[in-house]
């Protein structure tokens, strides 16, 4: 193999399992570590600067970060869970001081660019706020009256008080953003036609699925379409629901109607599901939550009718399926060949999926759709058919999350920034990247390196019997300080990079010899495939690279897998040259601003971030 | 030192040996020893071979003398019984041990300056004695716990790292070896595990008094320019006389060898060495021959490594002295102390 170019910065990135999963690039284990030191406030602007709703996510998000986690490859025995990576971010917002002062100011000097976002949800919100304060004049429309997308409209509160929402809405509305609350954009075309120099759409994918099935006109007094439904929760429109509900649908989106129903009259509430438990879109978590309240998930049910008597819904007809799988290992479902099963209920709620749909969107302006009528947009630049017509969120490829919004809207804003001082969208800027060593002393690191042994803590919960009364009451605790430092603890410190200067090396095995994982190999040369089986241990995880020195003095090379590095650093405090160390990899990404701009302009400071 | 625990977390893919253990159940706590150290090196290479053989490890005893060599004991092996003797006496001390418990595998470590200064006449009485143990000597070239003096080792002319040169003669332990008697005498180097391990596992395997001197670089005291204990010295002068590949029991051979590179040697146990020679006229079963070869290419500045000799059918001190075939802790107290008619009758017969 060549040797391993570790200057470029995709190389150290990759190691940082959960920073390369988070579609942001939250620098994770620099907020963790200050979270263990305490530095609320400090790890809560690191997030800021990423991930723009640290509050929020720390409650909600998807996290991706965390399947990623290499804590979740490195453990023993039957536990091999990844650091609760989410909920130390709620750590962060919890406990954080007064952090206004922090936030960026209101630009003193306007640029005389103009940009309207359609939508105020999480990815507009995130070019409002990489764009305000650069000079640009925002207006971002909503049709609702508060900022916060599906936020504030679709997850329920119990989950997501509403303060944290209003708090970290309002960081980027004082930016000198301005908002058309209650404002719906009914034409695309008459909005390009108020002279904006670029447009966002982060409109979102707000139509739920329907079910058309017999029975579904007759009964639709007590059928709900899901989405419909949370969001009247939530504006307070509708305070009950009946006795007997029948959530459908196996997503997150079924998980918080029949929960919500739990708390609003539901007393036998269940979820029915066509598919299997295993295969159903809700996050593990969620599934479990739901089932914690007492909620029974049922699985291989089509449904197949709404019985109806006198105009009002009596239960529900489902024919029992069972999964058979091709030679290609693909499923289909089948009819089990057992009697359908009926269940009675009072309320049905339809959550089996969420679609976009762009009334507003004229199809003769030039804006391509695609054959399943998705705007053409680009992965990298958010840029549409129309080059200052910009998408992100949920309304450029479909629903996702908020974490990907986020990650759109600062991709949408770096080529809004560059549009707007004539540069080439399709040029991206490179990250942020500093590697600094982290030696202290002989053997004294500015990082914990020892490994904890802990197993996850778990988030404490409200009392069921309270929590179940009132749909505003949290669920989530949140971990206690004590609680968050343990849990902290447990990261592995990814960032801090093994980096070997093969020069320096006298081939003593000193650093073979201690390092717990097996990770290093002193071996002659030789290609990938060859090498990973050559190793002091396997290499069997190709998904993670392997480390190659230059040819050292017995004509061997250093290899060391990547792949259950647990960062302990012992590698280094046994080299008795110096030619392992322990460097801290900082990646940022570019965000809006000159540093994205081939002509750095002159005016804005970068933003200071805690070290 | 590194002040933090070895983590317990190990490589998912870790093996298991006959008894359930993992390599990393052989291991002790943290070496206090210098980073870059060659005794580390050794103790790792001690820790794969008691795992390779699965060895249990109460069944193990440790004994050791002072050094930074001596020290090793305690970072390998951290379930076996463990004795750390004054200075240069882990032989006799060992050698009492064997005698009162022969059941037990008898491990000494020592040090050059442990085994060829203070303790050179223990050495040599539990080598010409056949004790039954591995006999390793982390040899550096210098007192490495007390900062770096020239041991008995150090080769005349070489030089110290504040630029001293040491005129006295060296003491060659594998030579005195093979002179007093020991029954598998082999030199192997900390930096070429490939070499040790299977050195050491045979050592383990031999019945009679098996000794073993690792070159082992202090990296504190002379591993500099103008030694001849540094890692680069010893891997420029390294003159390996053959690769042995150690099987508990005889394996068909399914390697394609040249023919007459390859000699067996099985052991009292029937565990087998398969040497693969490098040099064609080594013999290792040849003690004079050995002794022969050791000087003339000792002479010539060549660091010689490999099975230098063994001896498959060992004798031991018990079998020299005759005594009980069991642990004398398995023995009851009238075998012990057999009375005073057994007295009479044993000062009778030396009237
Ligand atoms: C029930 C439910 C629960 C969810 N839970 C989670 C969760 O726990 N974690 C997670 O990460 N994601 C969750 N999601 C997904 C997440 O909410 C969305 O992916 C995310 O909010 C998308 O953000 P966005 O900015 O693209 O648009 P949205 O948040 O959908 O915001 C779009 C906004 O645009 C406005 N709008 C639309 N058209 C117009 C127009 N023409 N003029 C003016 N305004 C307009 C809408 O009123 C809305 O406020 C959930 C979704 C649902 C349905
Ligand atoms: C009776 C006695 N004399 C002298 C010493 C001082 N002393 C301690 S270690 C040592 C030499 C150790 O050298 P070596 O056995 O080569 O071990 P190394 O540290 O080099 O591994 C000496 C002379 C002592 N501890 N006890
Ligand atoms: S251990 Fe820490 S740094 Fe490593 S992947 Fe997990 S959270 Fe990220
Ligand atoms: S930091 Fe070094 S010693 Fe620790 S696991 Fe990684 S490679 Fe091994
Ligand atoms: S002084 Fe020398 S022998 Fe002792 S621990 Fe340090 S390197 Fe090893
Ligand atoms: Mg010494």
């Amino acid at each position: 193999m060549k040797p391993t170019d570790i200057g470029r910065p995709e190389y150290f990135h990759k190691v940082v399992d959960c920073q390369l999963a988070c579609p942001a690039h939250t620098p994770v284990p620099e907020y963790i570590r200050l979270i263990a030191a305490g530095r609320y406030s400090d790890a809560y602007m690191v997030n800021w600067h990423s991930n723009v709703f640290p509050g929020v996510l720390g409650r909600t998000c998807d996290r991706p970060c965390e399947p990623a986690c290499r804590r979740g490859r490195v453990e023993d025995g039957e536990s091999k869970e990844p650091v609760a990576i989410c909920r130390l971010k709620r750590v962060a917002a919890d406990y954080k001081d007064d952090v206004s002062a922090r936030m960026p100011k209101p630009a003193e000097k306007k640029n005389g660019k103009r940009i309207a976002c359609v939508g105020a949800g999480p990815a507009s919100l995130t070019v409002a706020r990489d764009l305000a304060p650069l000079g640009y004049e925002v207006t971002v429309f909503d049709g609702e009256k508060k900022a916060g997308g599906f936020i504030r409209s679709q997850i329920p509160k119990f989950r997501l008080p509403e303060e944290v929402i209003d708090e970290e809405t309002g960081y980027i509305l004082n930016l000198g953003v301005d908002f058309r609350s209650g404002v719906r954009v009914e034409s695309l075309k008459g909005l390009l036609a108020e002279g904006y120099d670029a447009v966002f759409v982060g409109s979102g994918a707000p139509r739920g699925r329907d079910l058309d099935i017999p029975g579904r006109k007759e009964a639709a007094k007590n059928i709900h379409i899901g989405i419909d439904w949370l969001s009247s929760v939530s504006f307070g429109h509708i305070d009950k629901i009946g006795r007997r509900v029948i959530v459908l649908g196996g997503g997150n989106t079924a998980m918080d109607c029949c929960r919500s129903s739990r708390r609003l009259g539901g007393e036998d509430v269940k979820v029915i599901v066509r598919s299997g438990f295993d295969e159903m879109k809700a996050s593990p978590w969620e599934k479990e939550d739901a089932i914690h309240e007492g909620i029974p998930i049922l699985n291989y049910l089509v449904p197949k009718e709404f019985r109806h008597e006198n105009g009002k819904l009596v239960g529900m007809l489902f024919e029992k399926v069972k999964a058979v799988y091709d030679d290609r290992g693909r499923r289909s479902l089948v009819p089990a060949g057992e009697p359908d099963q009926y269940f009675e209920c009072d309320d049905v709620l339809v959550a089996v999926g969420q679609e976009n749909s762009f009334p507003w969107i004229e199809r003769d302006i030039g804006l391509e759709f695609d054959k399943w009528g998705m705007p053409v947009v680009s992965e990298s630049t958010m840029q549409s058919s129309i080059p200052k017509v910009f998408f992100g969120g949920d309304a450029a490829f479909g629903p996702k999350n908020i974490i990907w919004a986020v990650a759109h809207g600062h991709e949408a804003a770096v080529s809004i920034d560059r549009f707007c001082s004539g540069e080439d969208v399709a040029v991206r800027p490179p990250p942020n990247v500093n590697l600094m060593s982290q030696k202290m002393g002989i053997h004294e690191w500015s990082y914990d390196n020892a490994v904890s042994n802990d197993i996850r803590f778990k988030v404490p919960l409200k009392d069921i019997s309270i929590s179940l009364k009132n749909i505003k009451v949290e669920v989530e605790l949140g971990f206690d300080p004590q609680l968050a430092f343990k849990e902290a603890q447990r990261c592995l410190n990814c960032d801090v990079q093994t980096v070997f200067a093969a020069g320096q090396c006298i081939e003593c095995d000193a650093c073979v010899d201690i390092c717990p994982m097996d990770c290093i190999t002193f071996t002659a040369n030789g290609e990938e495939d060859d090498l990973r089986k050559r190793l002091n241990a396997p290499a069997l995880n190709l998904s993670q690279d392997l480390y190659v020195s230059t040819e050292l003095k017995t004509g061997r090379v250093m290899v060391k897998d990547e792949d259950v590095c647990l960062h302990c650093g012992l590698c280094a405090e046994r080299c008795p040259t110096g030619a392992w160390d322990m460097q801290k990899f900082l990646l940022t990404t570019t965000k809006a601003g000159p540093g994205c701009r081939d002509r750095h302009a002159n005016h804005a400071a970068p933003s200071r971030q805690a070290a | 030192m590194t002040y933090i625990a070895k983590p317990k977390l190990h490589h998912p893919t870790l093996a298991t040996n006959k008894l359930g253990f993992t390599r990393r159940d052989y291991e002790g706590p943290v070496s206090t020893l210098c980073a870059g150290c060659g005794h580390d090196s050794i103790s790792a290479a001690i820790i794969q071979a008691a795992f390779n053989l699965d060895i249990e490890p109460h069944r193990v005893a440790k004994l050791s003398g002072i050094g930074c060599s001596s020290k090793t004991p305690t970072y390998f092996l951290g379930q076996s019984h463990g004795f750390n003797t004054v200075h240069g006496r882990m032989p006799s001390v060992l050698t009492g041990a064997n005698l009162a418990n022969r059941d037990l595998i008898y491990m000494g470590v020592s040090g050059d300056g442990d085994s060829a200064s203070i303790g050179l006449g223990q050495f040599a009485h539990a080598m010409r004695r056949g004790v039954n143990m591995v006999y390793i000597v982390m040899n550096n070239g210098v007192y490495g716990l007390t900062k770096g003096q020239f041991s008995a080792t150090a080769d005349k002319g070489s030089k110290s790292k504040k630029g001293a040169i040491n005129n006295d003669s060296p003491v060659d332990l594998v030579s005195l070896a093979l002179q007093l008697g020991a029954t598998f005498v082999a030199r192997s180097f900390s930096g070429d595990k490939a070499q040790l391990v299977p050195l050491i596992e045979a050592a383990l395997a031999h019945q009679g008094a098996a000794f073993i001197d690792v070159i082992s670089p202090c990296v504190a005291f002379n591993n500099h320019a103008g030694s001849t204990k540094s890692y680069d010295y010893v891997r420029e002068h390294n003159e390996a006389v053959n690769r042995i590949d150690f099987m508990p029991y005889r394996e068909e051979i399914t390697t394609e060898y040249e023919p007459g590179s390859v000699q067996e040697v099985v052991q009292h146990d029937g565990s087998v060495l398969r040497l693969r020679k490098l040099h064609a006229e080594y013999d290792p079963n040849n003690r004079i021959g050995a002794m022969n070869y050791l000087q003339e290419h000792q002479a010539k500045g060549e660091v010689v490594t490999g099975l230098l000799f063994v001896d498959p059918e060992p004798e031991d001190l018990h079998a020299y002295s005759n005594t009980v075939p069991v642990p004398l802790n398995t023995l009851g107290a009238n075998e012990l102390c057999p009375k005073s008619a057994a007295l009479e009758k044993i000062n009778a017969s030396l009237r």
